[in-house]
């Protein structure tokens, strides 16, 4: 940006050079000459100030009153999540259009919002950082029309799209104009779907009709204590239900990221959230047109990791941290967890496998046995869906025991949620590697990336069984009534507790661990 | 050098001692190993006859180290070997290393290591002939022994009277004077109450030791400066030895103050013979538990040692004693030593004297109990080179000098590369550190002419061992191996409290290793900020943008920051910082955890131990772990206007984390707990939820019951 300031001033320094040099002969001409050329300037002059207004946002005290609350501004969050000198601003002296209420004395070049594209680590993005310290960063029909702008050009180009929320809401001054604004935002978020990334990093109030937009694009992630996303804020939530209820609990990250699932990680500050994301991006490709990022590798692919042979524990009923091997299996123990505190029973994320970006789907032992419940099953689907939409190769870690028993399942519909988690995976395309742990039981085992689902790959480690259920359960359906139902749990458990069965079927590549490095999957 | 394989280096330098042609032609299983200690290639003095005649099949009845220390002697000897263990060590390395293995229980060690009946068991079914104890569990067990005899076993160790003899304090020294050996001034029987207790101390005069009579490991004993302490003291140490031995005789000896731990390692056989193999110093202890040790003392003159040694050797033969043992002694400042006690056992120290005697301890403990004469003599037996173990254990160090830690080892490197170092070791990467079990990795033993290079081998060692998982006590093995006062050999029982009166508080960093800790830290970051950019199947139009190549960052160790330039100059980082420029060599590889590169042309050694996209490295660096933040000045500058957040404080309550039944509970009010300890198991859906306290402390209340049903979130444990 600075750059192209530079460039307007060269312009006009050459212009009047010219000028000076070529029509300095003649008087009357000179004049009129010199009254374009002051003209010229003039202009300069105003777009450097209007630059400096815009540059300055909703002024000083506003700006001071941001970094009080513990928040960066809208420009500093882009100057920090863009690599040096790399953002190019669009519509920089844009201004609002209403003139109710007052508010054509009001006007801010650029209104409350900064668009435009940038580098994320050389890679190509665009995004929108909305202004808090202009109205609030309310969003006026043209805040929604320069991030329609950012949108359309993303999906032109094929890049992500990165918004920075920072909003009260709606410009209520424009009425209607405001809520066709997010309209048409929302339209774009569903048009780009599984077209392009789209990431949204809620970085203060996010209400109302705008937190759909976060909801629709693919990854919501949120700043600790300063960021909030609910439909209606804790007043009018005292007045409508009489429930007294603090920002914090009722839309907070802690809340969504543990209680109600709406956003997929929080972060401890701006600062932090914006480096994160920079490193986030990392793992994405740009667009569902290009393959799965490949960074330069320094873990060698078949580095032999004897860890994986002492996790599973001897005792089959004995939990364990399925993160342990997903952590030693990625490259550099680098494992980017999306929604670390939500659904803990299931474990998705991104890591690199031989430098390439890969997702991984495990059931985690050490929560609720890693059994398939609604949000469990939610969770998994969505970020199934995500890998399928943009070429990246998942490996699923199957230990489970089953899906969660129980009314407060079933009314709520586990049925069809679970269903979800069956349709991404077998609706996936992209390689699947599955890799069963331990024990694979009954309509879950078929969910979790089977063989049976168009599974490319499937292993079974030596830990591995494979049954309709267990064996209790099993034996007390097949011998009811019968005196001696032990001794068939032991028959069960001697046919069904190991990896033979599925494996004399001819299901799995082939049984033991050696074999999990075949890192180079083919897409 | 290079074609030993790493997984067997662990006892390369005692092979090294061993390679000879003599032994290897004998027992004819050799493999072939090249040699790196020069010195060491042709010094072993272990002599035995080939002809004669040896044990067919053993068990170690043990675990660990120990266990994988005494099989390769016996490997290598031909005889076979059989392992035993608990359930929770069915992967472990001395199970491998056997001919055999059996299983004898689950993991507590009253159940399986401890239970004479299923060792028992395990002896006949597999057909041994003799069992060595290695140490710790049934090694000092005399019932035991008496089993093994009425078996017809033969016990690698020596006989039942010699273990009751030395077992009990006071009979073991009532032996040692009659053996002619020194003991400590006191009173030589059972003290009757406490004015008894007052008078003894008067007449040995103060300061007094008042301890059990059946104790040991610091139970039960008091120091005594007057006649009050006389008097609270028999109280408290009868009261102790009551509850703990359930035998409250009480002995009253001198206070030596300021003593050093010096023993003599001992070998007996069957025929009358004994020799003493020098000294080891022990003085380095945390708690009564060795630290460090070395062979020779850097105190002891030649009179003293050689008067020691006799001492012991007549003690031997008093006893009748067989196979190895050591003699304990306290040595004051003038050279006067007292006898302290006698262990009937192999020591876990014991690789330093066979370091610097070339004696493998273990073949001789299996000929003399085979009923071999020893062919050492007393001359046979030098003193050749100084040797330093380091006992790596996993412990936290900053707490009261080691409270146990526990975890899985996922990342393990011996730092076998270094040439005169012996690793004797148990674990593999990918074993657990479990509660069951003594929580030591490995016995790091180092190898010099000198002390002083047995010190440099050591200190390069322990920066180059990687170990990640578990919180482990490098950092103050290598602190100690750098501190003046060991240096200069002038350390006593009481070093560690003297030396770091405050609790060791980690390495102090001068402002030289300051600034290279930071310069690799810095160019740490700049790799990682070139990596991000560099991606192998990228859109042209995009991968035009190079990688930067120039940095300003700010760097912060503790609460210093650091304002740093850093430019990458072809294969070279310059970092430039205040008023210095560093040269750093790009040997900086993010996906190994050892950083070996030069700074300034001078070779450096550090380890990488974690990195995020925050900025946060964590580097170890002499031994300890520093916690960086390296960002971007922009990032660094934006961080300031941030709020402190209020650290909170989850781990002093235990929750569940979801709706099942109390399986166990392992903790009761009052109990310290360790930080990932186990506090209690839930079961849901027929799996055990392991539980574990969030951090180090005492418990305060226990809310359930084994057999309880519980809710998501319920509170289940309070912490202090």
């Amino acid at each position: 940006m600075r750059s192209k300031m530079a460039l307007y001033c060269l312009r006009g320094a050459v212009r009047s050079n010219y000028i000076r040099r070529n029509y300095g002969v003649c008087g009357v001409q000179l004049f009129n000459l010199y009254s374009t050329a002051a003209h010229t300037l003039r202009v300069n002059q105003q777009i450097k100030e209007k630059r400096k207004r815009a540059l300055l946002g909703g002024g000083e005290s506003r700006i001071d009153a941001q970094h009080k609350k513990g928040k960066l501004t809208a420009r500093e969050r882009i100057h920090l999540l863009c690599d040096p000198g790399s953002f190019v601003e669009y519509d920089m002296l844009v201004e609002h259009t209403c003139s109710d209420f007052g508010m054509e004395k009001q006007k801010y070049p650029g209104d409350s919002v900064i668009t435009g594209h940038g580098l994320i680590n050389g890679r190509i993005a665009y995004m929108f950082s909305q202004d808090f310290t202009v109205f609030g960063g309310s969003l006026s029909s043209i805040h929604a029309k320069k991030i329609c702008k950012v949108m359309d050009q993303a999906m032109l180009v094929g890049a992500p799209v990165i918004g920075l929320n920072d909003s009260g809401g709606a410009r209520i001054q424009e009425g209607v104009e405001s809520l066709a604004g997010y309209a048409d935002i929302f339209l774009r978020n569903v048009l780009s779907s599984g077209v392009i990334p789209q990431i949204s990093l809620i970085m203060g109030p996010c209400a109302g009709g705008a937190v759909y937009s976060p909801a629709m694009t693919d990854f919501t992630f949120m700043v600790e204590d300063t960021s909030y996303l609910f439909i209606t804020g804790p007043d009018v939530v005292k007045s409508v239900t009489n429930e007294n209820v603090t920002q914090e609990e009722l839309g907070g990250a802690k809340t969504h990221t543990t209680t109600s699932g709406v956003a997929h990680k929080a972060f401890h500050n701006d600062v932090d959230a914006l480096l994160q994301l920079r490193n986030f991006l990392g793992f994405l490709p740009l667009s569902n047109k290009d393959p799965a990022p490949i960074r330069i590798c320094d873990d060698p692919w078949d580095r032999d990791v004897p860890t994986l042979d002492t996790i599973i524990p001897q005792e089959t009923t004995e939990a364990y941290d399925m993160l342990e091997v997903v952590v030693n299996v990625v490259d550099e123990r680098d494992f980017f967890e999306i929604m670390p505190n939500y659904a803990k029973n299931i474990i998705i994320g991104f890591g690199r496998m031989n430098g390439r970006t890969v997702g991984i789907v495990g059931n985690q032992p050490k929560c609720a046995a890693g059994c398939l419940d609604i949000n469990s099953s939610v969770k998994g689907a969505r970020f199934v869906r995500f890998c399928d939409a943009f070429n990246i190769p998942i490996i699923t870690f199957v230990d489970v025991p089953g899906f969660l028993p129980g009314t407060g399942q079933e009314h709520n519909g586990i049925i069809r949620h679970g269903a979800k988690l069956l349709y991404a995976f077998a609706e996936a395309t992209v390689p699947k590697i599955t890799v069963i742990t331990r024990k694979g039981y009954g309509g879950a085992y078929d969910v979790m990336s089977s063989k049976h689902l168009r599974g490319d790959v499937n292993y079974a480690w030596p830990t591995a069984e494979v049954a309709v259920m267990g064996a209790k359960g099993a034996t007390s359906i097949l011998f009811k009534g019968k005196p001696d139902v032990s001794k068939y749990e032991a028959e069960y458990v001697e046919k069904f507790g190991n990896p033979f069965p599925a494996a004399v079927r001819g299901v799995y590549f082939k049984i033991g661990i050696e074999l999990l490095f075949i890192t180079t999957v083919s897409s | 050098m290079a074609n030993i394989a790493a997984g067997k280096g662990a006892f390369r330098a005692l092979e090294t001692i061993f390679k000879d042609q003599v032994y290897n032609v004998s027992y004819g299983i050799y493999r072939s190993i090249s040699v790196s200690s020069l010195y060491l290639s042709s010094f072993r003095n272990d002599p035995f006859n080939p002809n004669e005649s040896r044990f067919d099949k053993i068990l170690v009845a043990n675990r660990g180290e120990i266990a994988c220390r005494v099989i390769r002697t016996a490997k290598e000897m031909g005889i076979k070997t059989v392992a035993v263990y608990s359930i929770a060590d069915n992967n472990a390395r001395h199970v491998r290393m056997a001919d055999e293995a059996v299983c004898i229980g689950p993991a507590a060690t009253k159940d399986s290591y401890l239970n004479i009946d299923h060792i028992m068991l395990a002896v006949t079914k597999t057909g041994s002939q003799a069992v060595h104890p290695g140490y710790g569990f049934l090694s000092e067990n005399a019932v035991f022994v008496e089993k093994l005899e009425a078996a017809g076993i033969s016990f690698i160790g020596p006989s039942v009277e010699a273990i009751n003899g030395m077992g009990d304090k006071l009979e073991s020294k009532r032996l040692a004077q009659a053996a002619g050996v020194n003991t400590i001034p006191g009173f030589d029987g059972i003290v009757n109450d406490a004015d008894h207790c007052v008078q003894i101390a008067r007449e040995i005069s103060y300061p007094v030791m008042i301890k059990a009579s059946a104790g040991g490991g610091g139970k039960g004993m008091r120091i005594a400066r007057n006649d009050d302490d006389a008097r609270d003291g028999f109280r408290l140490a009868s009261q102790e030895a009551a509850s703990s031995f359930g035998d409250d005789r009480i002995l009253v000896e001198k206070f030596i103050d300021k003593p050093r731990h010096i023993e003599i390692q001992v070998l007996g056989d069957k025929h009358g013979n004994a020799v003493y193999l020098n000294e080891r110093e022990c003085s380095i202890q945390r708690r009564n538990q060795k630290v460090i040790e070395e062979a020779p003392s850097v105190f002891l003159n030649e009179g003293t040692r050689k008067a020691m040694g006799e001492q012991a050797v007549s003690l031997c033969k008093r006893l009748g004693y067989y196979s190895a043992g050591t003699v304990e002694f306290l040595v004051d400042s003038e050279q006067k030593f007292y006898f302290l006690e006698m262990n009937t056992r192999l020591q876990v120290e014991h690789p330093v004297t066979e370091y610097i005697t070339g004696v493998d301890l273990v073949h001789q403990m299996i000929r003399i109990a085979k009923g071999h004469p020893l062919l050492l003599t007393q001359k046979d037996i030098p003193i050749k080179g100084w040797a330093i173990e380091s006992r790596v254990y996993s412990e936290d160090p900053y707490k009261n000098f080691g409270l146990p830690s526990i975890g899985r080892l996922y990342k393990y490197i011996e730092p076998l590369h270094v040439p005169n170092v012996r690793c004797d070791s148990g674990i593999d990467e990918g074993s657990e550190i479990s509660i069951y079990y003594d929580p030591m990795i490995c016995k790091l033993v180092c190898y010099g002419n000198t002390r002083n290079d047995a010190i440099n081998t050591s200190l390069e060692a322990l920066d180059s061992y990687v170990i990640r998982g578990v919180t482990h006590n490098i950092p103050l093995l290598r602190d100690i191996l750098t501190e003046t006062n060991f240096i200069e050999g002038n350390i006593s029982t009481n070093y560690l409290s003297e030396v770091y009166p405050d609790g060791f508080k980690g390495r102090q960093l001068n402002s030289t290793d300051k600034q290279h800790i930071l310069a690799i830290a810095a160019c740490v970051f700049s790799k990682m900020d070139m990596r991000s950019y560099t991606f192998l199947n990228e859109r042209p139009s995009t991968a035009k943008r190079k990688e930067p190549a120039e940095w300003t960052l700010v760097i912060s160790l503790f609460d210093e920051e650091l304002q740093c330039d850093v430019k990458k100059v072809g294969n070279k980082f310059h970092v430039h910082m205040k008023t210095d420029t560093l040269s750093v060599e790009d040997h900086i590889n993010l996906s190994s955890p050892l950083i070996q590169t030069n700074i300034n042309g001078k070779p450096i050694v550090m380890q990488l131990v974690s990195k995020d996209a925050s900025g946060k490295l964590q580097i170890v660096y002499q031994g300890t772990t520093f916690t960086i933040f390296v960002l971007s000045d922009k990032a660094s500058k934006f961080l300031k206007m941030m709020p402190e957040k209020p650290t909170v404080d989850v781990s002093k309550v235990v929750l569940s984390p979801m709706p099942g039944m109390v399986k166990s509970v392992s903790c009761e009010v009052g109990d310290t707990m360790a930080e990932g300890q186990e506090v209690c198991i839930i079961e849901a859906m027929k799996m055990q939820n392991s539980l574990v306290a969030g951090a180090s402390g005492k418990v305060k209340a226990v809310h359930v019951k084994a057999g309880d049903t519980v809710g998501e979130d319920d509170v289940l444990i309070e912490f202090e």
